[in-house]
Parts: C-alpha cells; structure tokens; sequence
C-alpha cells in the first residue's frame, strides 16, 4: 500500500528524534567533558582530508572495477591454469585483512619493487582487494544470464566478443549494479585503513587533530558524518539506477 | 536442397539426444518438417543441421557439402541461417527494432539506416505496426514470436530453421505465427520446421524426417508419411495425435 508524503515525513521525524533522544542519553551517561573548539580550527585539515579520501577513492574504484573485470574474466578463462590463478587470487585476498595486504604490500613488496610510494601502493592495494570481491559479483552476474540468451546470440551470428558486448555485459551490469554500488561503499569506508601506511587522507588528518587538541573522541563525529554524506547519496543512486535498468527479462 | 547426415551422435552428459542418426531428403526438398514425440531429438538434429551444435560424432551435408566442425567454420555457417526458438529468445533489453538491428549491422555490416528500413518493413509485413519501439516484456507471446521471426528474416537467411516455434503459444497466438509460417513458405523460402503441430506440418511440409529416440525411423516424401507410414511406431504416432483434431 502506498504512504502519503506526509505520513512518511512524520515517520522520518518520529524516528530522528527516537534516535537523537538515544544517542543523547548515552552520550550525557558517561559524561564525557566535549571540547569542540578544537575541532573547529582544524577544519581546513579536515577538508583536506576529506578530499584526500575522496580522491583517492575514486581512482582506487577505477583500479577496483578494471582488475575485478579482469578477474572475473579469468575465472571464466578456456584455459585452466589461467583460471586456476584467478580464482586463488580471489580467495587469497578475499580471506585476508586488508589491513595485513596493506602491511605486507607497503613494506615489503613495494620494497622489494622500490616503489617508494605510499599513496601508489596504498591505490593499488586497496583497488585489488575490492577488485576481488567486484570479480564475483561480475561473475555471478554473467553467470545468471541465461543459456538461452547465448544459444540466441551464438543463432544471430555473434562471435565471443560481440555476445559478451552486446548480450551479456548490458543484461550482467544491471544485475551486478546493486552489489557493485555497495562494495564501492565500502570501498570508501575501507580507504580509511590507508592511514596505517602514513597516507593523510581523513582518518589520519583526525587522528592528527585530536591528538593536538588532546581531544581523543571529538574529531570522529564528523568523521562519521563526512563518510555518511558520500555513501549516502551512493546507495541512493544505485536504488534509482536498478529503477532505471528494471526492464522484465 | 538435399539434406543428409549419416550417423550422428550427440550426447548431454551419459544422456545420447541423437544415437547415430541417418537420413536423407530428396534433391528437392524446400519444406522439411522434423516430427517426433518429446525427448526424440528433432530440436537436437535442428540444431546440427543449422550449425548451432557440432556432433561428438557423425557429419551433415546440405546439398552434399558437409558442414563444417571447427568453431569458425560453424560460425560463418550459422551467419547465413536464421533461427526462431520455442521460448522466442529476444534479447530483453533491446527494442523489437533494435533486436532485428543490431544483428544486421554488427554480423552482416549493414549500415544504420539499412538496417531500420530493412526491420520496419519487416515488422509491418509480420503485423507489428505500432510495437517497433517496444521491449519484449510489453510484447505478447505471439507477438515476440514474430519479432523474433522478423529477426531470423531480416539478413535473408538461405535457411530459416524453427524449433517448436508455437510451442509456448496459445491457439489463438498459434494461429498467427503458423500464418506467418505458411506465407514464407509458399513464398519459395527453405525451412526446417520441428514442430508438434501435425496438420499443419501436413499442408506446408514437402519431407518429413520422423525420429524416436535419437535415431530417425522414418524419411520420407510429407505425401508419403502422412498417407503410407512404413513404422508402426509412426503410424502409433500420427493416430495419437490426430485423435482429438
């Protein structure tokens, strides 16, 4: 059943305020003495970071949608060794922390390779370990199209290529949308373990922050809420993409 | 057009779809209906004689040339055939016009406008004046049935190979594709028809290949089959679905 416009406003205020009464009631429990001032000569740091994240972000998700791209497509590689590396690829860096990958990555590999830069490797790293996880949504959602949509491509004469442009790639990205928006948001939460490799992006610049103010808490309210603003919208849009793409097959 | 395959073999998993099928039409078969019951192999041999499938065993010829087992070879074959399937098998998000389209300029480098004027006349000569702009899921079944036609049409295939094309049809839906059906083929157009629709197999069909259990039991002139079956299990057929119509 369809909700009035303003029946779904006064829920939005009901529940806003449930959750500000709660929030309020813990906060004022522990009788933590705020000291936001602090915080407020920081903000130009504080957008600096932010954008530093943001940035970075975005670059990591263009690593992360390339190399899962890639990965899917070697798991579904004729040849066997090809698929064999792809898939333990996969598992390696899906069963590990990512804060161990970044350790390791930095300080030993990059080493090795003498790259000597942090935020290089940091990109990289972090698009790698999203990139596994894009790489099974991509191939579960090449794998849901059906086999009678490949016997008709293969019937109209389309090569490998031509069917994975033109059949499947346009029906798998409507499937893989919504689970390749949510793991982009967590890529933007994740960004945040860069800072144990010494990259300023958000975290580090708070940690920086409350450090000076000897303010240990402050900082990481609006750290919360400089996140929210961004993965938000995100998952917003995605909602109004699956509207967007939802034809019935 | 003389088709011929001589022991072919496919097997899905331990499961053998055609068991060493052999058979061959007269030099001028134009209308070739493949009859059977369910589960005897006409959709399998359909395939392999439009290069859609390559047997594990065995070859098919059309016209005595043998067809060709290597994915390129079966590729530039199934470029020059035109297939419609039981479940219709549009792609979903493409228009009607854009499913005729987009193989005609990307297989057969036809261009842009080309391509349209050659997929509107065909949509309006199949009677779907009004629906070039729509997605099949705003198509009924037989409609997308004959977009479907339409796009099996629109490169001028030699050979139009149709798999239970009414199968998932209502009578009425039925009605309107076997009419399509029978004007391309007293238009002079070559098809291969799997079907379960007996009288109609009957007035367009000119050779009939009857096959049970992966093996063809019968080939022979559609005069022939239908009047003077040679099998017993054909003429058990043909009494069994000719009792209620």
């Amino acid at each position: 059943m369809p909700v009035s416009n303003t029946r779904y406003a006064l829920y939005v205020l009901v529940l806003f305020a449930l959750a500000a009464a709660v929030f309020y009631a813990v906060f004022s429990a522990v009788a933590y003495p705020w000291n936001w001032s602090g915080v407020w000569k920081y903000r130009e740091q504080f957008c600096y970071g932010w954008l530093g994240t943001m940035g970075l972000s975005l670059v990591a998700m263009v690593v992360s949608v390339a190399f899962g791209f890639l990965l899917m497509l070697g798991r579904r590689a004729p040849w066997l060794p090809v698929r064999m590396f792809c898939g333990s690829v996969v598992e390696l860096v899906r069963g590990s922390p990512l804060l161990v990958q970044l350790l390791i990555g930095h300080y030993i590999i990059a080493q090795a390779l003498h790259i000597d830069q942090p935020l290089f490797t940091g990109i990289i790293l972090l698009g790698c370990f999203e990139g596994a996880y894009l790489a099974e949504i991509f191939r579960g959602a090449v794998e849901s199209i059906s086999a009678s949509q490949l016997e008709a491509a293969r019937a109209v004469g389309f090569s490998k290529a031509q069917t994975y442009r033109y059949v499947i790639i346009p029906q798998a990205l409507r499937r893989a949308l919504p689970g390749t928006t949510g793991q982009l948001v967590s890529l933007i939460k994740d960004s945040s373990l860069l800072s144990v490799i010494g990259i300023e992006e958000l975290v580090q610049k708070v940690k920086i922050m409350n450090a000076a103010n000897f303010a240990p808490l402050e900082g990481y309210l609006p750290l919360a809420a400089a996140y929210l603003v961004v993965t938000l919208p995100l998952s917003h849009l995605a909602r109004r993409l699956e509207g967007r793409f939802a034809y019935e097959t | 057009m003389k088709l011929e395959t001589h022991a072919v073999t496919k097997h899905y998993g331990a499961h053998a779809a055609l068991d060493g099928a052999s058979f061959a039409t007269g030099d001028e078969a134009r209308v070739i209906a493949l009859l059977g019951p369910s589960g005897g192999g006409k959709s399998t041999l359909l395939r392999v004689l439009g290069s859609l499938l390559v047997p594990d065993d065995g070859y098919a010829s059309i016209d005595a040339r043998t067809l060709p087992h290597d994915e390129e070879g079966a590729l530039n074959e199934r470029r020059g055939n035109g297939f419609v399937f039981q479940g219709y098998n549009l792609f979903p998000h493409l228009t009607a016009l854009q499913n005729i389209t987009l193989p005609l300029r990307e297989v057969h480098g036809m261009a842009e406008t080309q391509a349209t004027q050659r997929a509107l006349e065909l949509l309006h000569r199949l009677g779907l004046e009004g629906h070039e702009y729509k997605r099949p899921s705003q198509l009924s079944g037989g409609q997308q049935q004959r977009a479907a036609i339409a796009r099996a049409l629109a490169p001028k295939p030699r050979l139009l190979l149709l798999d239970e094309p009414t199968s998932a049809l209502d009578p009425v839906m039925t009605g309107e594709v076997l009419d399509v059906i029978r004007e391309l083929a007293e238009a002079g157009q070559s098809i291969i028809l799997a079907t379960h629709e007996i009288s109609f197999a009957r007035k367009v069909a000119d050779w009939v290949v009857f096959l049970v259990g992966g093996k063809v039991q019968e080939s022979s002139s559609a005069a022939d089959f239908f009047t003077r079956p040679q099998t017993e299990l054909a003429r058990q057929y043909l009494e069994g679905l000719s009792k209620y119509r």
